[in-house]
Formats: structure tokens, sequence, C-alpha cells
């Protein structure tokens, strides 16, 4: 049996460019609005008075790149009515757009917000892992398109084993829905799943 | 499961549709608006040409961001399918002396950027004002024809110093087909007024020779040496951040545990990515910061004072020059005994920098002991009101600290760059030796006759004064003419005067605001679409190393689409001298052998055209780190600078003598600002607003672009507290204003600004809505048109406005 293939992400050298956005969508051809990786930019804080200056206090921003989790328990596998939604002896997610009706039940189901109906072809959309690089044993376009060398992927146990097992960075839902196949590195300032202190800036990517 | 078979076969009847439109397109010059599909083409003509060989051929970016990065291009029966990052195979990647040229998202988007809907399809002539908008297409030989006569007509009339060629940077190759095209003909021609300076650095370029001489400090590739980085008016990850590759050498410090220190009145994404303690200054205040913490360093005896003594002029009474008069020193500005008398503290500088005084003297008791520190400015803090003094203050703290020539140090000068020696198109020397200042243009359409030498008259270089006003300018790939100068309503004025500036000349691919103020406008092929040599040259390129990429053609040019080389050869024909201007080169491949052999002489095994045309790529790299002026720290007297003093010039008895104390003092000086922060304009128009430079534009190249637009849209930053006084929630839609003009957007509502600082991310492309509003976020509707007192540079950053919920 083949491994579970996840994604890493290493925040300490995410710079939140989009760069991993782009390159998906040029490798795809995914139309406007379809977003199959995306970058949230969390941000909390706020700026006191202290003496006669203003200053930021606990001020902090970091960037969460995110795509399919392609999780070990993909909920949108099992909500999906005509068995479009399907998952590789590799774990990954994909759809078949033979058999999607585009009724969207994945995309309701998905904590992540993965599955995107594209409606011109009037099926779900999705990311696989650039499923036909990884076949021929390239790396998924997001993880080579990164400036930064911030992304990876993997089998996800190499990865734990490499990187930790941390994958509950907010603001991404509670792992304990899906058991996304995602292994991130925090860094200092990042918070986990369910904070409240900050909330997401760039309304592009809800 | 009827209907999913049926949109299956929908989507191989729009695949088989989609590849054969864009054959045909690419095959007749297609006219139709090729980019209104695109979306949904690509990947399904890679499934219809399954069966057909992929192709991977090298292409590049080449804007004026300095990275110059290198692409894969996947073609497949002459399409382009998807791109992928520099092909240099991972195992010749040796991270330390040469990083791959990785590019950022810009560059990622290019597809959609050749494709674009507003790509220029065909010649055309302006019909309505300048301005306007409405054009008339035209054939090439009418095009052609009308710029021959306009050329004559405008010679016999006023003489070749009339004729200028216009600020730009959308193409930064060496070509052939260059903005050296369009030179070599006009110099042929008889010439045209010169530049100098940039809208990018002109405080900087003209005045850094007052202090080191030399412009730059140490290598990017060296900062991971330092203990401690500073970074002032810097934010690398974002403004070089693909193969230029100074974000990868920042990144690679912070990763492995450098601290950094960031002064900017944003909390940039280089300060979020490296972690950074982040100063949050006031903007136009940073000289006023660090002159307090020179005052806590000479007070607490934290400074070098050998070197001081040895290698710098004017730093303290003792080193002054002769001549200079007494208590005109560093030391006495600092200490309260210079002219002004005021004691530099940082209780005196925190009202001024927003920055509470205990942190200024902590910041400098960190900064003068933690050894060894890499102190670096960026252009960014120098382009505002009185940006020469930051320039020239930087180098002392370096230099106090005992960080100036050393590794892991620097000299406060900006990051060094590598070089790769090759030349491009070659111009011959200019007739005409007039030089203005490039931001002055539209002082020389609007009183060209009464611009002379002297600075305040618009500091024109080469003659005395100017013969005329500009009658003809050439504006090839910029969109200087209107979008990215400042006070857009003000050059709208000048421009739509006819009688002032006759004639304008714009080759281009897209239909940018400043087409809409031109008389013709000449398609121009991308990248994509030409045989190319790009390479990254000057100080583009920030890690210590540099390239010569080919850039293949890998489609048929679009539409009517031409490179401008032919078009220049078209006019010289036209203008009687057609063999001269090609000089036996009939051919792209007959220039680029010329260019080649030029690498070839400094690096004897650069291949021949055919195999530079195989390879793609070649790379050079210095695996040591450049250490800006070690020789010099070495030994002063067998190294000296290059300054009037052969040493580090805190006073320069050069700006003495121009004796504008005020504005271009002897020695750098906190000089507060015209619509700055203690501007009592600010009761009227209470927020500063920056103009900086965004992660999805190089400039205001790739604005149009889709992928990038919705990466990240365009929106002004506004600090939380501000914002909540107005009544304004992150993405309402506001009103930005002042006496020049007005703009809507969205809000960028955050906690990374400072309070009473907003940015309006440069190169948004001006667009009026039927009130005459500015709706896309042009920032330069706001700028003011008033130059730096010495470079008469750009002072985009500088500008007063006030906003509201709309």
């Amino acid at each position: 049996m083949a491994k579970q293939l996840g994604f890493f992400v290493d925040i300490n050298k995410c710079t939140g460019c989009k760069a991993c956005q782009v390159a998906c969508k040029d490798k795809n051809d995914l139309p406007t609005g379809i977003r199959w990786r995306r970058v949230f930019q969390y941000e909390g804080g706020q700026w006191v008075n202290q003496g006669s200056s203003v200053i930021p206090s606990d001020v902090y921003a970091y960037p969460v790149s995110a795509a399919c989790m392609h999780c070990q328990n993909a909920v949108c596998t099992q909500v999906c009515p005509s068995g479009a939604m399907y998952k590789r002896e590799d774990g990954i997610v994909q759809v078949d757009a033979n058999k999607c009706i585009g009724c969207r039940y994945c995309s309701w189901a998905c904590p992540y917000g993965a599955p995107q109906f594209n409606e011109s072809l009037g099926v779900m959309t999705k990311c696989n892992m650039c499923v036909d690089l990884v076949d021929k044993g390239q790396r998924p376009a997001c993880v080579e398109a990164c400036p930064y060398r911030a992304l990876d992927f993997g089998a996800v146990d190499e990865l734990q084993a490499a990187h930790g097992n941390f994958n509950a960075p907010a603001p991404l839902p509670d792992p304990n829905i899906t058991n996304p196949s995602v292994v991130y590195n925090p860094n200092k300032v990042t918070k986990f799943t369910g904070d409240t202190s900050g909330h997401i800036m760039n309304l592009e990517e809800l | 499961m009827t209907e999913p078979n049926f949109l299956a076969k929908a989507l191989t009847e729009t695949a088989i549709t989609r590849r054969s439109f864009l054959k045909w397109s690419a095959a007749l010059g297609g006219t139709a608006a090729l980019a209104g599909g695109m979306n949904y083409g690509l990947k399904a003509v890679k499934e219809a040409a399954a069966q057909s060989v992929e192709e991977l051929k090298t292409v590049g970016c080449y804007h004026n961001c300095g990275g110059r990065c290198i692409l894969g291009a996947v073609v497949k029966d002459g399409t382009v399918v998807r791109l992928v990052p520099d092909p240099t195979p991972k195992s010749e990647e040796n991270l330390d002396s040469n990083p791959r040229a990785i590019p950022c998202l810009r560059g990622r988007s290019q597809i959609h950027r050749v494709y674009a809907p507003e790509r220029l399809k065909y010649p055309m002539k302006r019909v309505g004002k300048r301005g306007e908008g409405k054009f008339e297409r035209i054939s090439w030989d009418e095009a052609l024809n009308t710029i021959a006569d306009q050329m004559k007509r405008i010679k016999d009339k006023y003489g070749n110093e009339a004729f200028y060629y216009q600020y730009a940077s959308g193409s930064n190759w060496n070509g052939p087909d260059s903005g050296n095209a369009v030179t070599r003909l006009l110099a042929m021609f008889g010439g045209f007024v010169n530049m100098y300076g940039s809208y990018s650095e002109a405080a900087y370029g003209q005045i850094i020779g007052f202090s080191t001489s030399g412009y730059s400090g140490n290598s990017a590739d060296d900062i991971p040496n330092a203990k401690l980085v500073v970074l002032i008016g810097d934010n690398s990850v974002v403004t070089r951040a693909g193969g230029d590759n100074a974000g990868y050498w920042v990144m690679k410090a912070a990763n492995q545990g450098t601290k950094f220190i960031i002064i900017d009145p944003i909390m940039t994404d280089t300060v979020m990515a490296t972690q950074a303690q982040w100063v949050p200054i006031n903007g136009g205040t940073d000289v006023a910061l660090l002159a307090a913490m020179a005052h806590v360093m000479i007070k607490e005896n934290l400074y070098d004072k050998e070197f001081m003594a040895t290698h710098a002029v004017g730093f303290d009474e003792d080193t002054l020059p002769e001549g200079a008069p007494a208590n005109s020193s560093w030391v006495s500005y600092v200490m309260g005994r210079g002219p002004d008398g005021i004691e530099k503290t940082p209780e005196w500088a925190s009202p001024i920098t927003g920055i509470p005084a205990e942190t200024i003297a902590s910041l400098a008791r960190q900064i003068a002991t933690t050894k060894p520190c890499a102190i670096y400015q960026n252009w960014g803090v120098q382009r505002r009101a009185y940006g020469e003094q930051i320039v020239r203050t930087v180098p002392i703290i370096a230099a106090m600290t005992g960080n100036f020539g050393i590794s892991g140090g620097n000299s406060g000068n900006v990051m060094n760059g590598g070089y790769f020696p090759m030349s491009g198109i070659p111009v011959p020397e200019n007739p005409v030796k007039a030089s203005i200042p490039c931001f002055l243009w539209p002082d020389f359409v609007s009183r060209g006759e009464q611009m002379t030498s002297a600075l305040e008259e618009g500091g024109v270089r080469g003659v005395d004064k100017l013969s005329t006003g500009m009658k003809f300018m050439w504006n090839h790939a910029g969109n200087m003419i209107i979008n990215q100068h400042a006070d857009v309503n003000l050059t709208t004025k000048i421009l739509q005067d006819e009688s002032k500036l006759e004639f304008i000349v714009t080759s281009e691919v897209a239909m940018t605001p400043s087409c809409k103020f031109s008389d013709i406008l000449l398609p121009e092929t991308t990248g994509f679409e030409a045989d190319e040599i790009i390479t990254g040259e000057g100080h583009g390129m920030k890690g210590n190393h540099a390239w010569a990429l080919y850039n293949h053609q890998i489609i048929q040019p679009l539409y009517e689409c031409k490179g401008i080389m032919w078009a220049a050869g078209q006019l010289a024909d036209r203008l009687g001298f057609g063999d001269q201007f090609r000089d036996g080169h009939q051919t792209s491949d007959d220039w680029m052998k010329d260019m080649v052999a030029t690498a070839q002489q400094a690096i004897p095994d650069f291949p021949s055209l055919d195999d530079f045309k195989k390879t793609g790529i070649y790379k050079i790299s210095n695996p040591e780190p450049i250490i800006a002026f070690a020789d010099f720290r070495a030994d002063p007297v067998a190294h000296p600078l290059q300054t009037e003093t052969g040493k580090l010039e805190i006073y320069s008895p050069a700006l003495a003598k121009l004796n504008n104390p005020k504005e271009i003092p002897a020695i750098p000086m906190y000089i507060p600002e015209w619509e700055g922060v203690s501007d009592p304009l600010r009761e009227k128009y209470p927020l500063m607003m920056m103009t900086t430079h965004f992660v999805a534009r190089s400039h205001s190249t790739f604005e149009n672009v889709d992928y990038l637009r919705e990466a990240h849209p365009q929106a002004l930053w506004i600090n939380v507290r501000d914002a909540e006084q107005r009544g304004i929630k992150n993405g309402d839609m506001i009103k930005v204003y002042n006496d020049r003009g007005e703009v809507h957007l969205p809000a960028y509502v955050t906690n990374r600004i400072r309070p009473g600082v907003t940015n309006m991310p440069q190169g948004a492309w001006y667009s009026l809505d039927a009130n005459g509003v500015d709706v896309r976020g042009c920032g330069n509707v706001l700028t003011n048109y008033r130059p730096t007192p010495y470079a008469r540079g750009c002072t985009a950053h500088t500008n007063l406005v006030q906003v509201e919920k709309l």
C-alpha cells in the first residue's frame, strides 16, 4: 500500500507572496474565483498609548498557505452521492469529472473549503496535488514555485519524522474533524486552531 | 448518469475549439480579443494534445524589479501550456553561491500578461483628446510614415533639443528589442535630450558620492554572516523576491536565527517573515532616529573612536576639513553645539519619530554592542521630501558602530549586486549634451526654455540652459507619462496643451494609461513572441551572482505586434539612414551574435550563440561575498574612497559650497518634511500616505493581470485606530483625497501600519469613473510633483491625505 501523501508548509519561511497560488492557477488553468491554494493572512494585536507615544502591543501577523489537505478522514468522499470524489491509494483526493454532478455537497462538508465549483465546467474542482506530475516523479507546482522554499510534499509519516506533527495553525479548523495530511512548522507567533485573538485579513481568500 | 458524461464531452469540445482558436490566432495574427476566454483553454489544450510532445524552452521575466528571473515554458503544438521555475537542475544548484532564480508570483503569471485583453493589437492613432482613450486603427505604414514626418518636421522647426526619450522600465532586457533600438535611432537622427537619476533612487544615486562614493554595500549573501541585521526602508522579501535573491539571503539569515531590526512605518512582509523587531517610525523621520541613537552612543561611549578619527571627515571638530566653520561637525550637531543648539536626545526624537525614548536608547545600545551588525538602507527611505539626508546618515551609524567594511557588517549602503558582462544594442554617442533630472520632464514640456543648470531652475547638466521645450517624446515600454509620475491631474493639464509637447509615440504591449495620452501607438511583442537575451546587469541582482538567459520565442507574434528593432529600422529607412542603423545586422541573430561576442571577451568559455540557444542559461557566481570598502578599512591611505577627501565624508566640502544649509547641508541633518509629520497642513489632511512597491506588480507592469489582481487586490492600508475614528471596516470602500485629487478604493484596516500613516501601493492603472474620480487606486493622483533638493528626484512617499468612508 502506497504511503499517504501530504503537504509540508514552513511558516518560518513563508512571506505570504502567493507564488504558490499563482503557480497552481497557471498549472491547472483555473479561472478567476477558483483558488485551489490559498494563503490566509492571520493578524492580531492592538496599538496602545505609552506615555506620549502610541506603540504596537502584541501585534503579530503570519501567513498560512493551505490547499486540499488530502485528509485521512476525507469527509468530502463520504458525502459525495455520485462517487466522483475519491481517494487514491496514495491518499490523494480527487474528483472524477465524468461522475461529478456538481451538487456541491463536498464543498459544504469540507472545513477547508478545498472543493470549489467551476461554473463553466459544471463540476467540482480541487487540488489534486498535481497528480500528473507526481505520477511522473515530479513535485506539485506550488511546491516547485516557492521562491523561499517554504513548501514541500511527500509521505506524511516522513514529513512528520522530519518536521513534527503540528497541523493546527489558526485560522485553520480543528484537525480532529478530518485528520488532514499536512504538517506545518509554526513560527514563534503562530497561534493554534480555535484562537480568537486575531482574524483573517485578506478578504479575497474567504 | 447522462449529465456528467455530457459535461465531459462539452469539456473536450471546448478543448478542441480552444486549441484551434489559439492556432488560428497565431497563424493569422488574429484580431479577436484572444484573452477573453483564456482561463478555460490551456488545461484543455493539454488534454486534447496528449499525444504530442512537450518541449521545455527557457523564457524570462524581464521587467524592472531587478530580478530577471528564469522560467521554463512548457510548449506543445506551438502553444504555451504552463510555466515552470528556473529549470536549472537542483542537483547543479549550489545554494551557497548561486541559488536558482525562482521567479516570484509575477513571473508565474506571464501567460496571463501575454494573453491579456489589454494587449495592443495593431498600430493606432489618437482621435480624441489626450487622455480620453479614443483611437483609430491604422496600418504600420501609416504609423511609421506619420512618426517619420513628425520627426523631420520637429527637427526642422525646433532642433534636436526638442526630442526626448522618456524614462521607462517595462522591458529590461539586452534585446535586440530593447529601448536602445529607439535611442540608437534618435542618436543617429541628431540626438535627444538625456536624463540623469531615476525615479527609484534619485536621491541615493546622486548624493552617495558625497559620503562613501562607492554606490553599494556588502552583497546580500554576506547577510547570514551578521549577528544582527538592521534594515531601514527595505522590504527585500517583496521587492527582491525572485531570482534577484536578496530576499532569499535575508530569509536564510532569519531562518538561521539571526535577529532583525526593521525601521519602517509598515510592518512589511519582510518584518513579518523575518520575525523582526519592528520599529514603526513616522515616515521621513529616520534621520532624527539615527541622530538620537548617535547621541546615546556618544554619551555612553559606545562607538569606534579610532575609526572615526582616521577614516572620516567631519565626525567631530578635530576632523573637520579646512575652511569648515566651527561647530559644524556631526558630533556638534548631535550634542547640541551646532547652529540649531538642539541636543538630539532620544527625548527630542521621540515625538518626531513616534518611537518611545527608551526604545531609541535600547536600539542604540543593541546596535552598538552586537557585532557584527549589518546595517542596510534601501531606496524606499529616500523617495521622500529630503531623501538625500537619510542616505548620508546611515553610513555614519555603520561607521560609528564598527561595521563599515567588514564581513557580517555593512557600510550602510544598499546591497551590492552581481553583474553579467554582456552588452546590449550599441547606441552611438548622443550629439545632444543636455541632460535633465528624469523626474523633471514635465518642466521640460511646460517651461523647457527656462530650465537652467541652477538646481532650483531645473538642475540641467551638460549645457547652461535648454534651448527649447520638449516637442517630441518617445515612450517605449513605459507608463511614466501619466501613471508613474507624480500628480496625475497636473500632468494631464500639461499634456493636454498640444501647443507644448506636440507629438508622443508610445511603443507598448498593452493599453496602459500612458498610451491614452499618446498620439501614435505601436503594438509590441512580448517575450513569448520574440527571441531576446536577458541578463541581470547593474545593481539588479543582489546575491553576488548573475546570469545570461536566452529568451526563446515560443509563440508567433499575436495580432499585428512587432519588435521595436524592426520598427526602428523601418523608421531609419524612412529617415534615410537605414543601412547605417542596421550596420550589417539583418536578423535578430545578427545582433545577438554581437552580444554573445561581448560576453565571450569577458568569459572565454561563454558558448556560441547556437549553443547558448540550446542550453538557455549561463550562470556565473562569485563564491565569496563582496565586502564593500574592506580595503579602505584596512588602509585608508593606500585605498582611499573616491570622495573629494578620500575619506568617509560626514562633512562634505562640495555640498558646503552649494551654500544651501537649510535643504542641502554639509552634514546630514533632520529636516522636517513639507507634508510630513509636523506640517501644519495635517490639520486639514491628517494622514501621511506612502506609495510603496507592491508584491503583485513590478511598478505598474502586471497590474492588469487577472491572477495577480485576484491574489493581491489594491487597497489603502490604514491603521485600525485611524479607521475606527472614521467608521471604516476592513474592505469598506473609501475616499482618499487631498488638494491634488481623489481616489476611491477599498480599505485594508490593519495593525501593520502605524497610526497616522497610510499606504497606497504604487502602480495601479489610473482609471476614471464617470465623475472623473480614479477608482483603481492610482496613488499618483495624490502625490506631489516636488523634487528633492539636490537630486531633483521623486518624493512619492511624502504626501498628506484625508480618508472618508464612502
